[in-house]
């Protein structure tokens, strides 16, 4: 594998990382207030449809950008509704919501397009572009570093770059705010944050609110930035993975940017079987590439995440107690 | 201190749920620019008008039976397992190696190996989550989810690379000997002289999906293994203080769920398709998760829920055939089901609670 | 004349069907420490959470230095001057105290200035009251008496004037409470108002300017400390005279059932949680252990229970057995003749979901009684539930009842039935009346009793060092993984078992 090759593969690497980064920071900031979230895939594949098909009729991704995410936040708001107001099981309304988002995007792409449950495909000013960072032509003799800079980091959406800088975002809004103590606080010990004067249904709403918007903007850069359009299911369990990634992470940001990173990293080889043969020496069938970022998945979750404390408070309803 | 009477909690709340669930789906129809009373009509005559509409529901049910089951064993030892899609899968695979490499005499011995095989499959395709979660502590939710994809996978590798006969371009495993045929449910009613439509896909395997609702309605409820499942499933530390092992009780546990859901494929493999193709269970491992919810893990709940699921699928393909509403709307109302009967449950609950709390006190 | 500092006039709250608080009315004057006494379900806890904003009265009104004050929730509460300190504390276990003390009293967005000026007030209240504390400790890695103290400080850091505190000494050592006892003087001296929930007499003697009893959701006197005695308060609490005292013969202890040698028990975080430590019971003699929570006592019971691994030498009738492995789990234990009534009956003992039959089987389910063939005999079970039940006295008379709708006496006298009837050589009993009221109490000592005078071994794990002290024939303390000392009740007293629970040994005591 020659340097040429192992850069296109970080630079896929890092573009399938991106949704998963979003979901990541997601499920980060809603199971930190105690809310479980098998959601996320759901939430995603609403704002994929949405801001493909939006961007689709007016042309305008931006117009795609916020349809998608309203969409996102409108399934996260189901989800609050029925595991913060109504106390009902977290994992259940997750699934529901999974398949309610399944079901209306094929069954209103149909409606709307008429086209097998897909949007049409985006061009122009429907899609994000690739944004060429500065100096990008000016370093690419430099060796090494030139390169690594013009070909992984530059050149990419912008929805790539913002998803890179929820990483320290978040980080700083969990650990150095005072909205990141109660909302790390209501994850681990709701009956602290609620003698303490503060809502607890309300943290957790705010919490559900910016998964939503998190997943939201995941769901956006799969159907205008990674590809050109929706398709079907085109999550593709990606809500699912982002899940592992977060126990993989132990619920921390930085981590989260590594773990979605690694499972970016595995996605982006699964796609190059002539690199996978060069490295291993013999021809691997395409179907265990195409199960090899699940099968990772399982391992990794077996294997390697070792002791992880989940947010104590986490999948349980507050109850006040006699 | 029970507040409401029984039957209010195991009717009056899930009909409540169910009614709130169909509404919104008929705004949903109505959003897609057609008409909800026409749809239902259309549905009610396409799958319950006629024999051959019933012949396609009970087919359905059939398999929301053994999906849904599968489900609700596993709700009982508190475990959620979301992979019936993929045990279901494997259970087709067993069904098809048992059918195609050896020669049976007669369809009823084939059956039994058939149902031997696929509840293995399947059993097998749910330890590994089983094991997974009781010795790693891997999340079983997330694993079985993958083990969906993998199945998948799985599945496609064995039917291009290894089942497929020579010379087709199908994904798909050769048919099945006629020997393994099983009677329809049409074959069976007309041989005692009832009509019943030919052509129908509803067979012997509704029965086995019965036999399967009365077994687990014992095993639940009247064996050692069902109280140890059931209390390992309300209070993991109680198990451990009886001296219930929850390494034993979960791979258990999720053994018959897995089990449950491959059986399935004797239905829709050996019964209806009498092939192996790609995508046979066709999402009904997951509606096993909507009808364990609605059934409230009874099996008489749950074949309730099934045959209506049965409904829902059957009237659904008609209204695609008829209408331009397509079959994605199944999945929708499934969805909704499943919000509605599971995790909306409280919206619908406390208010009735208010309203018998009421009557009581007015009532003395 | 002064205003009271907190005044509740007519305060009643109802829960479904069950009248928690009906038609309460106190007085607390500023400055005063008032004691409120009652048993468990008397009420103490709602009327308090009630004047915290936790819970909304149905009717009644509340008046703070006699104006009236609507408390809707908690933050209406602290803006009222008042601060609670639970019973279960309310700190998150990884957050540092500092932290705790700043949630949801924060100066701005930004967490470094909050830090900082908390930091500062933290020192000035811990000198000021003599409630020092590590401001960068976690709240996981202290201790419960250090834990309390926070609770403590987060309400001075909201300037309460009002200081609640439910059942403050539940786990603490004597000592420790003693301290405590020296701290609220400390706040009483300043002009703070001091309301102590309790349901031991000693403290509210100690302790208390006036004291206020309640029973079954009602009011029933308040009398001035110093005007009352414990017999007195104890009467007005149950509605009848009550036996402070267990009536038993002397112990006629025979062989030895139980031997416990160099015990080792490491959790799951790779903490010693018990060191190394030995003792026996003989069959017809109870050995108490006594101790403060969380010294090592409920991994005693675990082990011997099945539900815990260990290291050391366990025999039981001189028959070794196995502490690791596939026979070390609970269900051999019950084969080796050891029935066990665990410490939380809600979480262990009980499945609270279970009709109440069903519990009478529950960890005898293999039973050859309760099973015939493949199935489950129902009719055995139900039979054999219906026996235990009027046998133990168990109320309401129905085992068809889920075991949640029961009372905590009554859920812990099936749990018992189904424990003591097995006839077994070893009953291991772990906070026997915990959560239960007066009446069941008495009911509970003499069942284990009457099983000791049958030549049972009975080894007794309570926190209730009264409770040890009746009913125990040897005590044993335990204190951070280790024995003590051994000490028979007719030669020590609280006092001296106080300083072995402590960790004080006789030298150490006689030095200092």
């Amino acid at each position: 594998m020659d340097f040429m090759t192992l850069l296109q593969i970080l630079d896929s690497s890092l573009r399938l990382a991106t949704p998963l980064l979003f979901a990541c920071l997601a499920g980060l900031f809603s199971e930190r207030a105690g809310i479980f979230d098998i959601g996320l895939e759901g939430k995603m594949l609403a704002a994929a449809f949405l801001s493909a098909a939006i961007a689709a009729v007016y042309g305008s991704v931006w117009l795609g950008l916020f349809a998608g995410l309203m969409g996102s936040l409108a399934m996260a708001g189901l989800h609050g509704v029925a595991s913060i107001t109504f106390r009902g099981n977290q994992l259940i309304s997750g699934v529901a919501i999974n398949f309610l988002a399944s079901g209306l995007t094929v069954l209103i792409a149909q409606s709307w397009f008429s086209q097998g449950g897909r949007t049409p495909p985006l061009s122009g000013g429907g899609r994000f572009q690739e944004i060429n960072l500065p100096f990008a032509d000016a370093f690419s003799n430099v060796p090494i570093i030139g390169p690594f800079y013009a070909e992984v980091i530059s050149g990419h959406s912008a929805l790539v770059y913002v998803a890179l800088l929820a990483v320290p975002l978040s980080w700083y809004v969990l650990f150095r705010t005072r909205f990141g103590l109660r909302l790390r606080a209501v994850g681990e010990n709701p009956a602290a944050v609620d003698t303490a004067g503060v809502s607890v249904i309300g943290l957790r709403f705010a919490a559900v609110a910016i998964c939503g918007l998190l997943c939201g903007f995941g769901g956006v850069y799969l159907s205008t930035g990674l590809d050109a359009g929706f398709g079907r299911e085109m999550t593709a369990g990606r809500g699912f993975i982002a899940l592992a990634a977060l126990i993989f992470a132990k619920w921390r940001p930085w981590h989260a940017l590594y773990a979605t990173f690694l499972f970016g990293f595995l996605q982006a080889i699964a796609l190059r079987p002539d690199v996978i043969e060069a490295l291993l020496g013999f021809k691997v069938q395409v179907q265990l590439l195409k199960a090899l970022p699940y099968i990772l998945t399982v391992v990794i979750l077996a294997g390697f995440v070792g002791k992880a404390i989940p947010p104590r408070a986490g999948g349980e309803a507050y109850v006040k107690e006699r | 201190m029970q507040i409401m009477p029984k039957w209010a909690d195991i009717f009056l709340i899930p009909l409540i749920n169910l009614l709130l669930a169909f509404f919104i789906s008929g705004l949903v129809i109505l959003a897609i620019g057609e008409d909800p009373i026409a749809a239902l009509s259309l549905m009610v005559e396409g799958a319950l008008g006629s024999s051959y509409g019933w012949g396609f529901t009970l087919y359905y049910a059939t398999n929301f039976i053994f999906t849904g089951l599968a489900v609700a064993v596993a709700f009982h030892a508190s475990l959620f397992n979301i992979g019936g899609e993929g045990q279901a899968t494997l259970g087709g695979l067993g069904v098809a190696l048992i059918c195609l490499l050896v020669p049976w005499p007669h369809w009823t011995i084939a059956l039994l190996a058939a149902s031997v095989g696929a509840a293995a499959f399947g059993a097998f395709w749910a330890l590994i989550p089983a094991y997974l979660q009781a010795k790693r502590g891997s999340h079983i939710v997330i694993t079985t989810i993958m083990f969906n994809y993998i199945a998948f996978s799985l599945l496609n590798y064995v039917l291009v690379e290894v089942l497929r006969p020579a010379g087709t371009m199908d994904p798909a495993s050769a048919k099945f000997p006629e020997a393994t045929h099983l009677p329809t449910i049409s074959d069976m009613l007309n041989a005692v002289g009832i009509p019943f439509a030919a052509r129908t896909p509803a067979n012997v395997t509704l029965i086995i999906a019965l036999v399967a609702c009365v077994a687990v309605y014992y095993l639940i409820w009247r064996t050692k293994l069902g109280y140890q499942i059931r209390a390992f499933g309300k209070s993991e530390p109680a198990a451990k203080y009886a001296g219930i092992s929850s390494v034993k009780i979960t791979m258990i546990a999720m053994a018959i769920s897995g089990g449950l859901a491959g059986l399935m494929a004797i239905n829709n493999v050996m019964g209806e398709a009498e092939r192996l193709v790609l995508n046979s269970v066709e999402g009904a491992g997951f509606i096993g998760i909507a009808v364990a919810l609605m059934g409230r893990s009874h099996p008489f709940g749950v074949l309730l829920a099934s045959i209506l699921f049965g409904f829902l699928y059957q009237g659904g393909a008609e209204l695609a055939l008829w209408t331009s509403i397509p079959r994605d709307l199944i999945v929708v109302i499934q969805a909704l089901v499943i919000l509605f009967t599971g995790a909306l449950d409280g919206m619908v609950r406390r208010p009735v609670e208010q309203i018998f709390l009421m009557m009581r006190k007015s009532g003395g | 004349m002064t205003a009271p500092a907190i005044e509740l006039k007519g305060i009643s709250k109802a829960f479904g069907p069950v009248q928690a608080n009906k038609d309460i009315s106190i007085r607390v004057m500023p400055g005063t420490i008032h004691g409120i006494i009652g048993e468990n379900g008397a009420g103490k806890s709602t009327l308090m959470s009630i004047l915290y904003g936790f819970y909304k009265a149905d009717s009644g009104e509340i008046y703070i230095s006699g104006e009236k004050t609507a408390i809707p929730d908690s933050q209406a509460a602290i803006a009222a001057g008042i601060g609670m300190v639970f019973q279960h504390f309310k700190l998150v276990e990884n957050f540092t105290v500092l932290e705790n003390v700043i949630l949801g009293a924060e100066d701005g967005a930004r967490l470094a200035t909050s830090l900082g000026k908390a930091r500062k007030e933290l020192t000035r209240l811990a000198d000021e009251y003599e409630l020092n504390v590590d401001p960068d400790a976690l709240i996981e890695n202290i201790g419960v008496g250090m834990q309390q103290r926070v609770e403590i400080l987060k309400a001075l850091y909201r300037k309460a004037d009002i200081l609640i505190l439910d059942e403050p000494t539940g786990v603490l050592t004597p000592a420790e409470a003693d301290h405590l006892f020296r701290i609220l003087e400390g706040l009483k001296a300043q002009g703070k108002t001091i309301i102590l929930i309790t349901h031991k007499l000693r403290e509210i003697m100690e302790v208390t300017d006036t004291v206020s009893v309640m029973r079954r959701g009602q009011m029933t006197a308040t009398v001035k400390t110093s005007e009352t005695s414990p017999q007195e308060l104890a009467e007005l609490m149950v509605g009848r005279k009550v036996l402070l005292r267990v009536d038993k013969e002397p112990a006629q202890p025979k062989d030895k059932v139980l031997e416990v040698e160099k015990l080792q028990v490491t959790d799951s975080k790779g903490v010693k949680r018990l060191k190394g430590i030995s003792l026996d019971v003989r069959a017809g003699e109870i050995l108490g252990i006594a101790g403060v929570a969380g010294n090592g006592q409920s991994e005693l019971l675990e082990v011997l229970g099945g539900t815990q691994t260990a290291t050391g030498t366990i025999r039981v009738n001189g028959q070794e057995i196995d502490l690791t492995g596939k026979y070390s789990d609970a269900k051999s234990r019950r084969k080796r003749g050891i029935a066990h009534v665990p410490e939380d009956r809600q979480r262990e003992g009980l499945i609270m979901d279970f009709k109440a039959w069903e519990n009478v089987a529950f960890g005898y389910h293999h039973d050859d009684a309760y099973n015939s063939g493949l199935l489950m005999d129902q009719t055995a079970i139900k039979e054999d539930a219906a026996g235990k039940f009027t046998r133990f006295d168990v109320r309401p008379d129905n085992p068809m009842l889920e075991a949640k709708s029961f009372s905590g006496g009554n859920q812990q006298k099936i749990v018992l039935a189904r424990e003591i009837e097995r006839n077994p050589e070893l009953l291991l009993i772990g906070q026997p009346t915990r959560g239960v009221d007066i009446g069941a109490i008495e009911f509970i000592h003499q069942r284990i009793v009457e099983l000791r005078d049958a030549g049972k071994a009975i080894l007794l794990v309570s926190v209730e060092l009264e409770e040890i002290l009746s009913l125990a024939d040897r005590i044993a303390v335990i204190f951070d993984g280790q024995m003590m000392g051994e000490r028979l009740p007719s030669e020590t007293d609280e006092k001296e078992l106080g300083l072995l629970m402590a960790g004080m040994t006789g030298q150490e005591r006689e030095a200092s």
